[in-house]
């Protein structure tokens, strides 16, 4: 199945990007293919290469970043909620790109299911 | 909308498909983000030609009362842009009774014409959906 997903909360403040990313991880082993990953909301804070978490802990930034170079998926940051909350090109994560929110419409016409994360 | 443009530009890629979009409010329009940036969405699917429809359930049906005033927390008061809808031939609004009625509203207080449905008329409608987005 072609499927779609959508990021609606922050990292680490809300457990929707952590469910995401392992959602995901279950659907490709699956042998289903993820069209697309969008970032809406603080949803966008998912996407800046400054983030360093503890060392201990999970880095969920570079989780995507790496799910993205090996499984080649496309993770889209809307451009509107990004520049709100002053996330730009120059502090994008690899695997990232900044684009409109047309791109979540399409999205949810050519997935077969558009499966929605956070509250 | 500053990425209307973008929207304009996929049109060609997802010609002919059309779907069943749902987008659902479930929140005050202030307080958080989410009510804004569901608007936002919305506008944005206008360009693509699909079957759109909102819902306000729960605090949703906030969004759409009459007379909102957002100059003391210093928010921009963006209520007016349901009434735009019409025109980007938004027009499937549907509104919870239950909601309503829980928090003294009537739809008389709302700023646009919308059909008020029972949750089970609701329950019906998101089953018909291919595409349900909440916010």
């Amino acid at each position: 199945m072609k499927l779609g997903i959508l990021v609606n909360e922050g990292p680490y403040t809300h457990q929707a990007s952590d469910t995401a990313y392992q959602f995901a991880l279950a659907a490709l082993a699956k042998g289903h293919r993820i069209y697309r990953v969008f970032f809406y909301h603080d949803g966008v804070n998912n996407a800046t290469r400054l983030t360093e978490p503890p060392q201990d802990d999970r880095h969920i930034v570079n989780r995507w970043s790496k799910l993205a170079e090996e499984h080649g998926i496309d993770l889209v940051v809307c451009v509107a909620a990004a520049l709100r909350r002053g996330i730009k090109d120059e502090i994008l994560a690899k695997g990232f790109r900044i684009s409109g929110l047309g791109q979540l419409v399409e999205t949810g016409i050519q997935a077969d299911r558009l499966v929605v994360f956070g509250d | 909308m500053s990425d209307l443009a973008a929207g304009g530009e996929m049109q060609e890629e997802t010609s002919g498909k059309v779907k069943k979009f749902m987008f659902v409010n479930r929140r005050a329009p202030y307080g958080t983000v989410y009510a804004l940036e569901a608007l936002e969405v919305v506008l944005i699917s206008a360009a693509f030609d699909q079957d759109i429809s909102m819902v306000f359930l729960d605090d949703g049906v906030y969004e759409l009362v009459k007379g909102q005033q957002t100059q003391a927390i210093d928010v921009k008061n963006f209520s007016p842009a349901y009434r735009a809808l019409d025109g980007y031939d938004i027009e499937k609004l549907y509104v919870d009774a239950d909601s309503l009625a829980a928090r003294g509203l009537t739809e008389d207080n709302l700023l646009v014409p919308v059909e008020v449905l029972s949750a089970a008329q609701m329950a019906e409608l998101m089953d018909q959906q291919d595409v349900v987005i909440g916010f």
